[in-house]
């Protein structure tokens, strides 16, 4: 479980987190979302600490990680989550198969020899086959965002976190991402985090929905509880989304 | 906003404190995973190929050259001052090995190799390659930093050794050819005059340089921001300060050597 309590984080110009709380119960897809440049990606980044909060406790199964300086405790916990970045975050200089073991090779004591075993496995649950020799700088969005997945979920985390999964896709590849994160949390059963501005995304997948507006969460609920809020926030969301509140 | 002069000052003086400050902490980290994690040996064959093999054209032309045209105006000075080409091998020697050889080295290691470090690490931090190692288990220090550092402190000596043979011998040729230096006079010059101090003081430069080197590309690179723009800026910088670097520490090296007699 993932307990965050009180989340303060402030850039110069502006406070962006500022004084969250939330419960990420295990087995659990959460979604969160909000416009662009409200800090959802800002909240994510704190939850595996690659950003430093200010103040509040981030405690990933009974270890709070904000505000520890202790690196191997970071390293630690860090083994259970997967990450998938906005852009993928493909290492250029190495291939697929390079890349999708780069977690297999730092995160656990798996043989070099099942390497390519287990790869073709990964790339398999994603859709993909025959494109470990390739470097990303061949493959397409899509695929990349499918490598970077396979890559992700290859050292079998505890805690999926996605940023911005479906930002710069085409209808057709969106419709597949959804698909793949909805498959690894079922066939896995990952505990799932989720920050998007596709709030159709969000309430179709998600078991609870949070809505980050001016550093708080404005709204948190199950997508059927959500789109009924009289929140003002989230009404006006809605509505820029295109989305009927039945 | 409108700043004054003092305040224009003051902001500079912070922005130094702060590189300087961020630099600190950056070397506790190569320090620290220099010892503590297992040695990533093929990473660091591969940047010693990219610093050092992939230099090394570039290093012998510059150096070669160098030597050709310290012979040929020494040679053509000392015709005027003495009517004979007198102690050629032993100034192009002396000269390559204190100084040029060393400083020229450095600077195209510094404009070459550093330029490509602060670019490719800067473009991973702009696409959260960093971050993804990170969450891959992997330190960025240990996987990036210390590989670049074993590579620029074992090449850019050898290299510098190179430069100071080809540099030679290109005096050697122009002696030869266009000023009628015979081979063995060339040679006989620089094993009379040169001592084995005089070898080491340029070598031991180089180990300076590249520390400054690796150090420069490898925090402009993890300090990107901006995008392509942001890399661009990055590199650009990189390059600039350890060229001026390079220049300023050699004084200070070379008093230090020649204080402690070397």
């Amino acid at each position: 479980m993932i307990e965050i309590r009180n989340l303060v984080k402030n850039f110069p110009d502006r406070k962006v987190l500022d004084g969250i709380s939330a419960e990420i119960k295990d087995g659990e897809l959460f979604s969160v979302i909000g416009p662009s440049g409200t800090g959802k990606s800002t909240f994510i980044k704190c939850l595996i600490r690659l950003i430093k909060p200010e103040g509040g406790q981030i405690i990933v199964d009974g270890q709070d990680i904000a505000s520890t300086s202790s690196e191997f405790t970071l390293a630690k916990v860090r083994r259970s989550f997967g990450y998938l970045f906005q852009e993928g975050a493909l290492f250029d200089s190495l291939t697929v198969l390079e890349n999708v073991a780069f977690g297999l090779k730092y995160l656990t004591d798996t043989p070099k020899s099942d390497y390519p075993r287990i790869v073709k496995e990964k790339l398999a649950l994603v859709g993909l086959k025959d494109v470990e020799h390739l470097k990303p700088a061949e493959l397409s969005v899509g695929m990349k965002k499918r490598v970077s997945l396979a890559r992700s979920i290859a050292a079998e985390p505890k805690y999926m976190l996605y940023d911005e999964p479906t930002t710069g896709l085409d209808p057709v590849t969106t419709g597949m991402v959804k698909d793949l994160i909805t498959g690894m949390h079922e066939k896995l059963g990952i505990t799932t985090v989720v920050v998007t501005h596709d709030l159709n995304l969000a309430l179709e997948i998600s078991s609870r929905v949070a809505m980050l507006t001016g550093g708080k969460f404005a709204e948190v609920g199950e997508p059927a509880k959500f789109r009924r809020s009289e929140n003002a926030a989230v009404k006006e969301f809605m509505e820029i989304s295109h989305l009927s509140r039945e | 906003m409108k700043f004054s002069f003092t305040e224009k000052v003051g902001h500079e003086f912070m922005n130094l404190a702060e590189a300087l400050g961020g630099a600190a902490l950056m070397l506790k980290s190569v320090a620290f995973w220099m010892f503590r994690s297992k040695f990533e040996a093929k990473e660091t064959v591969k940047q010693a190929v990219k610093i050092g093999v992939d230099s090394f054209t570039v290093v012998a032309l510059t150096s070669f050259f160098t030597g050709m045209v310290l012979a040929l105006q020494m040679g053509h000075s000392m015709k005027n001052l003495f009517n004979e080409p007198m102690y050629i091998g032993t100034m192009v020697a002396f000269s390559m090995l204190k100084e040029l050889g060393p400083v020229l080295t450095s600077i195209v290691v510094a404009g070459r190799a550093g330029a490509v470090v602060t670019a490719e690490i800067g473009t991973m931090q702009v696409t959260e390659q960093i971050d993804a190692l990170y969450t891959l288990g992997t330190n960025p220090t240990r996987y990036l930093l210390v590989p670049r550092y074993i590579a620029f402190m074992i090449t850019l000596p050898l290299l510098t050794v190179f430069a100071d043979f080809i540099g030679v011998l290109g005096g050697c040729i122009v002696g030869m050819v266009k000023l009628g230096v015979p081979t063995s006079v060339y040679y006989d010059d620089i094993f009379t005059y040169l001592e084995v101090g005089d070898f080491l003081h340029g070598f031991l430069k180089t180990y300076f340089f590249a520390f400054m080197i690796a150090t420069v590309s490898c925090y402009k690179g993890l300090n990107t921001k901006g995008g392509a723009e942001g890399v661009g800026k990055s590199t650009t910088e990189a390059v600039v300060v350890s060229m001026v670097l390079v220049m300023v520490l050699d004084y200070f090296i070379s008093a230090l050597l020649v204080a402690v007699g070397i």
